[in-house]
């Protein structure tokens, strides 16, 4: 299975884990990630009005190069996946917004949204497929309550993300299930841990990230997942290290037996 | 002050009409920063509705906005607050020189675990 890969800024700095542990799975699961060679910033946050063009520009060029590749385009960090997922929603049903972008770039063929986004989750649970992964699992976590959390990149908008349930989802949990390990149902596992403000105002994420990991430790949490890497920040360091937060991909390469 | 014209150019980069609010709260009930802000989700909506825009325009409400999509996601008319934050929020951002987040304002005191992430979207949230 060959997908062609976006990493994101997060990924080659900070978040470096989320992705190489990604990759080790890979490798084990039989998928390959063809990083684009020149991908660009995505910005991190999509921006709603609909006369913003020049932000949305480096995710199309990494959508025409999904196109050209004739794979999907593979995302790993919650944001760049929510931005691009977005984007390539709106070169698919924004008629004023498809022709100014078209315009300005120029391609040998107009893009209209023909790539599919596809999330790295996503491709855990419909290519691959949970009950593969579970086959694969060399070192159970056999016991560990895991409380997965979800953020809001993953799932909001729904109507455009299509990812799972909004409300009530399910894919982080029948991954932990995968990988051995239980699921821990929490409330707030899909409420906002304060994201960007902690650059302005510590206090928002602190205040945040503490309701959520109250609420995920009075569940009988041991450690919490997420995919988003200032979601794992905010938990960790905002948060006050009071509960272990891990990338997803870290605890499958564990399980995997490639940590 | 009124002003209608101001409110038709939010309404365009929106996306969302205000006119389909029935003041139902849901919006600023689910606002996870809902504490942080002197003007609520639902506010947005009744004063642009109202094209009293300039009180919102001059609040601190506008970058405390965390775009979680919460109250996108669970409004019941598709009115979808978030959006006409950000457009009131870009509307200001938007003028000259009145970038709300400068580089030479993090660069002193930054955390060495943060991502770059917080960096990027910071700076499309708060800065053109």
């Amino acid at each position: 299975m060959n997908f062609t890969y976006y990493p994101g800024c997060t990924l080659k700095a900070k978040g470096k884990d989320l992705d190489i542990y990604a990759r080790k799975c890979a490798e084990v699961l039989g998928v390959t990630m063809d990083e684009i060679k020149d991908w660009q910033c995505c910005g991190g946050c999509y921006t709603t009005s609909q006369d913003e063009i020049a932000t949305k520009l480096a995710s199309v060029r990494a959508l025409v190069e999904a196109k050209n590749n004739n794979t999907e385009l593979l995302t790993l960090c919650s944001a760049c996946h929510n931005v691009i997922k977005r984007v390539n929603n709106d070169m698919a049903t924004n008629d004023y917004f498809n022709f100014r972008v078209n315009n300005y770039l120029k391609l040998d063929q107009p893009y209209n949204g023909e790539a599919t986004v596809i999330h790295y989750l996503e491709m855990l649970r419909d290519k691959v497929g949970f009950d593969k992964i579970k086959e694969k699992v060399v070192n159970p976590l056999t016991g560990k309550k895991i409380g997965a959390y979800y953020g809001c990149l993953l799932l909001r908008p729904s109507s455009v993300m299509a990812f799972d349930n909004p409300e009530n989802p399910t894919i982080l949990e029948d991954f932990i299930k995968a990988i051995g390990a239980t699921p821990v149902i929490y409330q707030m596992r899909n409420e906002c841990c304060g994201a960007y403000c902690t650059l302005e105002d510590k206090a928002i994420p602190k205040k945040r990230s503490d309701k959520i990991i109250e609420n995920a430790l009075s569940k009988g949490a041991e450690c919490l997942i997420t995919a988003c890497p200032l979601c794992l920040y905010n938990l960790k360091v905002n948060g006050g290290d009071k509960i272990p937060v891990y990338y997803f991909t870290e605890l499958l390469a564990e399980a995997l037996g490639v940590k | 002050m009124q002003n209608l014209k101001l409110r038709e150019k939010i309404e365009e980069m929106s996306g969302v009409s205000v006119l389909k609010c029935m003041r139902c709260g849901k919006c600023s009930a689910t606002c996870p920063n809902y504490d942080e802000m002197e003007f609520h989700p639902h506010q947005f909506v009744y004063f642009v509705e109202k094209g009293e825009i300039d009180k919102l325009a001059n609040s601190k409400s506008i970058y405390t906005c965390l775009s979680c999509m919460a109250c996108v996601e669970r409004c019941p008319r598709q009115v979808e607050p978030a959006k006409i934050i950000e457009a009131v929020k870009l509307l200001q951002i938007r003028k000259q020189g009145n970038n709300h987040l400068k580089p030479e304002q993090v660069s002193v005191s930054l955390d060495p675990e943060l991502p770059a992430q917080a960096l990027t979207s910071a700076f499309r949230k708060y800065s053109k």
